[in-house]
């Protein structure tokens, strides 16, 4: 299959003039361990803007969430070392911005979500106490209003009596609950950006739908841009309006979201789509990408993803692929769309 | 959790009966006829023995003397000494002078213990953790009597910064000593608790989160960490002052305080039978009582306990 329609990609991107709302750009992180030097990011580069949504995929350890938590900067500094790269939030590099300047970013401009609410929340303060504090330390609040502001809060995320609840502990609260808690603790301050990490994987199948919605609903509402990182490419088809793919630390595709799942211009993330169980292939095996990720202590030469790649050739073992631009059948430029093969042409035709 | 508190209070009357039986039978089983022994060598005759017998109430049996001895305590009456003082008043001049030491040693416990622990956690692995480590494990290794005879001999004696015994137990300046000496292995203990319960708590999730919300760090410190990580030490603390009420036999034999532990130590001396029963009774009540504290705070500080 042929990209031909190039008209319709266009438009859930970025305007690539003036700056973005968060722009990484080739980031680096590594942790200091006993064993070495984990190299987890190696030049990660993305982008999104206010009401866009930007979903990374790609398999445990590649580095999604060290990158999300690098642009929150919670990362533990040591281990934790960011030699190159910048964060930009509306031009302004995060990185060289003083603690303090940037705490004021956290939680008020970026604010993030992560997988587990209950390990997440604060055990022994009620969940009006954690969502008001937000309030009372940015907004500088008496307790009494910034209370009146949680429960809104509460409501705002369809929590039933959220007056009687307001002063509940999260393990009171069923896991949907308790993520739309975490929901409405990264909306309190209508950030610009908000970071999931994985919102729905720790929950029921059935609430994973409702809480999507939630988050989608109001993303949409307040205009926010959306880092929605996540494993489950059936969430990304319906929300997301560019993926980037990781692979051991790096940015090996991007795409506005149908134009990927159309036609991938990765071998890694055609791996990727095979393995998605599908209706009409019941009864099949399920395709798994063979082999193990790469040991971050000592990643392979070359690209990365060769000892795995059933594309491989001689080059991948020594030749680092950069980013390609990937072209439609004449030539031009699809906006947005970027392949880190060799053999991106083959990939996208094959 | 009035419920808790109710539960909690039922629980302690069985604990109650049992620590009580078993004292008073294991004093009544103590070798050697208390009554006759008041007497020294002389001989007293057989019907004077009886008397004092029946003044104490040694000739009735032994669940009635039991009996008398429980009924007793709800009326504040804890018997009456070999040396024909009530023993509530002895103990009632005791008390003061301990509670004044169990403070001073508790306060010094707490403060620096917590400090330490908390400095000590946040900078895991670093030169402040290693010293505090290594400190507290010779506070812990070497015996109380030890630290107590140093420090009488170097602050008192040598550098006269104190009176090497204290001459006036109700005065509390010169109860500070002691009560550091009190404290200290207890100190140890604290900041040792202390220390772990940050290690583990300042990478848990909630911790992160509390970044996240970009919240200052002396308010994640302060108060995520904190509420979290004090709850174990709370309840150390509460049990220890129990303990510290009662456990100070060796600091004030060295430093001649007239304290409870003091009491104690004489009371076992002379085979005061019904002082020792007396004096274990009362700190078997502040033991429960301690306990009870303890256990209603955890429920306070900790609402997963309190629902449960
Ligand atoms: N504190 C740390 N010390 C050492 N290595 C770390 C640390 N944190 C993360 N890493 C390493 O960084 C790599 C990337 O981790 P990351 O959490 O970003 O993966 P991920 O893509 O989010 O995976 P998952 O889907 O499992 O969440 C992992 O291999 C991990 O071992
Ligand atoms: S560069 Fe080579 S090894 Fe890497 S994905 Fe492309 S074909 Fe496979
Ligand atoms: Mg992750």
């Amino acid at each position: 299959m042929s990209t031909t329609d190039t008209t319709a990609v266009g438009q859930g991107n970025t305007t690539p003039s003036g700056t973005s709302l968060l722009e990484v750009d080739d980031l680096h992180v590594e942790f200091k361990t006993r064993d070495g030097i984990v190299r987890a990011v190696n030049g990660v580069s993305y982008s999104v803007d206010s009401g866009e949504t930007l979903a990374v995929l790609g398999e445990s350890g590649s580095g999604k969430s060290v990158t999300a938590q690098a642009v929150m900067g919670i990362l533990d500094m040591p281990p934790a070392r960011i030699p190159s790269g910048e964060i930009r939030y509306r031009g302004q590099n995060l990185l060289t911005m003083s603690n303090e300047a940037r705490r004021k970013v956290r939680g008020a401009k970026i604010a993030m979500i992560f997988q587990d609410a209950l390990s997440s929340l604060n055990p022994v303060l009620t969940v009006g106490y954690q969502l008001s504090e937000m309030f009372r330390v940015h907004r500088g609040m008496s307790r009494k209003e910034a209370k009146a502001r949680a429960v809104d809060l509460m409501d705002r995320v369809r929590i039933p009596a959220a007056k009687e609840r307001v002063n509940d502990y999260p393990h009171q609260f069923s896991g949907g609950m308790r993520q739309r808690i975490m929901i409405a603790m990264a909306l309190a301050l209508e950030p610009d950006l908000i970071i999931a990490d994985e919102p729905t994987t720790a929950l029921d199948v059935t609430v994973q739908a409702q809480v999507m919605d939630l988050l989608a609903d109001l993303q949409k509402e307040f205009h926010m841009g959306l880092i929605l990182i996540t494993h489950d490419l059936g969430v990304v088809a319906d929300v997301a309006d560019k993926i980037a793919v990781m692979y051991a630390g790096r940015i090996v595709e991007t795409a506005p979201v149908h134009e990927l799942y159309k036609n991938p211009a990765h071998p890694y993330t055609k791996g990727l789509l095979q393995s998605i169980p599908r209706l009409d292939q019941k009864g099949q095996e399920l395709y798994a990408i063979k082999g193990l990720p790469p040991n971050l202590l000592n990643i392979p030469e070359g690209c990365a993803f060769n000892p795995r790649c059933p594309m491989a050739q001689e080059v991948c073992r020594h030749e680092l692929p950069p980013l390609h631009e990937v072209t439609d059948d004449s030539g031009r430029p699809i906006a947005g769309r970027g392949s880190a093969c060799h053999f991106w042409k083959e990939t996208l035709h094959g | 959790m009035g419920r808790y508190i109710l539960r909690r209070l039922l629980q302690m009357i069985p604990v109650f009966i049992g620590t009580t039986l078993i004292i008073f039978l294991m004093v009544y089983a103590l070798p050697g006829d208390p009554v006759r022994a008041l007497f020294g060598d002389k001989a007293p005759d057989a019907a004077t023995l009886a008397a004092l017998r029946h003044q104490y109430g040694l000739d009735l049996p032994l669940w009635h003397q039991y009996w008398n001895y429980l009924s007793g305590i709800f009326k504040g009456d804890l018997g009456t000494s070999y040396s024909q003082q009530p023993v509530a008043s002895i103990l009632g001049a005791a008390i003061p002078v301990t509670i004044r030491l169990a403070l001073v040693a508790f306060v010094i416990e707490m403060v620096f213990g917590v400090l330490f622990g908390v400095i000590s956690g946040l900078r895991r692995g670093k030169l402040a953790d290693s010293v505090l480590l290594f400190v507290t494990l010779i506070v812990i290794a070497i015996p109380t009597f030890v630290i107590g005879y140093v420090f009488q001999v170097v602050f008192g004696n040598n550098l006269g910064w104190v009176t090497p015994t204290v001459n006036d137990s109700y005065n509390i300046t010169q109860l500070i000593l002691p009560g550091i000496v009190l404290g200290l292995v207890s100190l140890a203990y604290v900041s040792r608790l202390t220390r772990t319960s940050v290690v583990e708590n300042v990478r848990a999730d909630y911790m992160r989160t509390a970044v996240a919300k970009g919240l200052p760090r002396r308010r994640i410190v302060g108060v995520h960490l904190m509420r979290n990580s004090l709850i174990p030490v709370i309840t150390f603390l509460g049990t220890d002052l129990g303990a510290l009420m009662g456990g100070a036999i060796v600091t004030e034999g060295i430093f001649n305080i007239q304290g409870v532990g003091n009491v104690l130590y004489k009371a076992i001396n002379q085979a005061d039978g019904p002082l020792v029963v007396g004096t274990v009774t009362f700190l078997v009540i502040v033991y429960l009582v301690a306990s009870l504290i303890v256990d209603l705070l955890y429920a306070v500080l900790d609402p997963r306990i309190r629902y449960a």
